[in-house]
């Protein structure tokens, strides 16, 4: 079992992360990405299940001087599989998504998920044909995968396991409009993010 | 009467022509026989990010982060796509982001597959139901233009925006008949 703490690994990932796009998917992802600052440059879903995956894709396409990594959970993740076969026709080089893995569905309690009896989201990625792909355990593996997530190299994939810990919620901005116009107006200017 | 598969050749086109004009670069579609020549004009150009989907949802939220990023997109699905959309239509409403989609008909005029119709007596009620505006086209000289009103509802007005192609216009395959 990983021994590894879900805010460390994130604060980790983070760190001097520049002009990162993050999407974090919803739940416990939002929550451990809102703890280390709220930030122009992160969009936090508190619905739309299943569609993180595909919300990075967009903004990788549409920005793809940017990088853009998607955090979010097995759970969400395991509702987007399809996702990662689109994702790996698109192959977009700044693309790069990162699930925590606590094998739970920890908002509604603790229940388990499909990869604690043994649905390997890596493998899955890796059979939809997504290039870079790595499972992490350990802390010393986690240098390696923020790395990934700085390069140009094509789509990365990544699960990270995480001891299935209940903390508090750190909570980011729930006003959706709110969380779309500062992001455009960062990634494309104010004025620009007025329009359509 | 037309058969389904090259139904839109004579309104495809002129609806790449308006998405080229709008600057609609991505576009995401699962197939249908009545977009079959609007999807191979968008995957043979090279302006433009051509997407198959897995499933209709996906491309909602394909749209959702391209509009984040500053790029218009636009959705093709068969109407049986739309009742797998329904949640992921709360990303663009709650984000108050521009949204457009074309969906092809089934169920409804000359049917022969019951199995489509469900959804297909569904679809403007659930779409409208999600919130989406919703314009139907009956008729080849009015598709081009009822895209266009779309295209600008969308991204001017930022509103959630669907064109509803109908059976009529698109010709409904039989294959009890022996239709191809």
């Amino acid at each position: 079992m990983s021994m590894l703490h879900r805010r460390d690994v994130v604060r980790d990932l983070l760190r001097g992360r520049g002009d990162l796009v993050v999407v974090a998917g919803l739940g416990a992802p939002a929550y451990d990405v809102a703890a280390c600052g709220d930030e122009a440059l992160n969009f936090s879903l508190w619905g739309a299940m299943g569609g993180a995956a595909m919300v990075g894709l967009g903004l990788a396409l549409a920005q793809p001087e940017r990088n853009v990594l998607v955090l979010t959970g097995d759970g969400e993740m395991l509702m987007g599989l399809g996702s990662l076969a689109t994702i790996a026709t698109q192959h977009p080089p700044n693309l790069h998504i990162v699930v925590l893995d606590n094998e739970r569905y920890g908002e509604t309690g603790q229940q388990a998920t499909h990869t604690s009896a043994g649905a390997d989201l890596a493998a899955i990625a890796l059979a939809c044909g997504i290039p870079h792909v790595r499972t992490v355990r350990q802390a010393d593996e986690l240098v390696a995968l923020q790395n990934d997530l700085y390069r140009r190299a094509g789509v990365s994939f990544a699960v990270v396991k995480i001891l299935p810990e209940d903390l508090p919620r750190v909570l980011p901005p729930r006003d959706g409009a709110f969380l779309t116009q500062r992001l455009r107006a960062e990634l494309i200017g104010a004025e620009r993010a007025l329009e359509g | 009467m037309m058969n389904a598969s090259d139904s839109s050749k004579d309104w495809a086109d002129g609806v790449h022509e308006l998405f080229k004009t709008h600057q609609v670069d991505i576009v995401s579609f699962v197939p249908d026989g009545g977009l079959r020549r609007l999807i191979a004009l968008c995957q043979a150009d090279p302006g433009m990010h051509a997407v198959t989907l897995t499933t209709e949802q996906e491309g909602i939220a394909l749209a959702a982060g391209a509009f984040l990023g500053g790029k218009r997109a636009a959705l093709l699905m068969q109407s049986s796509g739309v009742g797998n959309c329904v949640n992921m239509l709360s990303l663009p409403r709650v984000c108050n982001m521009a949204f457009l989609s074309l969906i092809t008909m089934r169920g409804e005029w000359g049917e022969f597959n019951p199995w489509q119709i469900p959804m297909g007596q569904s679809t403007p009620t659930v779409l409208e139901a999600c919130g989406v505006f919703v314009y139907r086209v009956d008729t080849t000289e009015d598709v081009v233009p009822t895209v266009e009103a779309a295209l600008l509802l969308a991204f001017q007005s930022r509103r959630r925006v669907a064109v509803l192609l109908s059976q009529k216009l698109l010709g409904a395959k039989n294959f009890a008949r022996g239709d191809k």
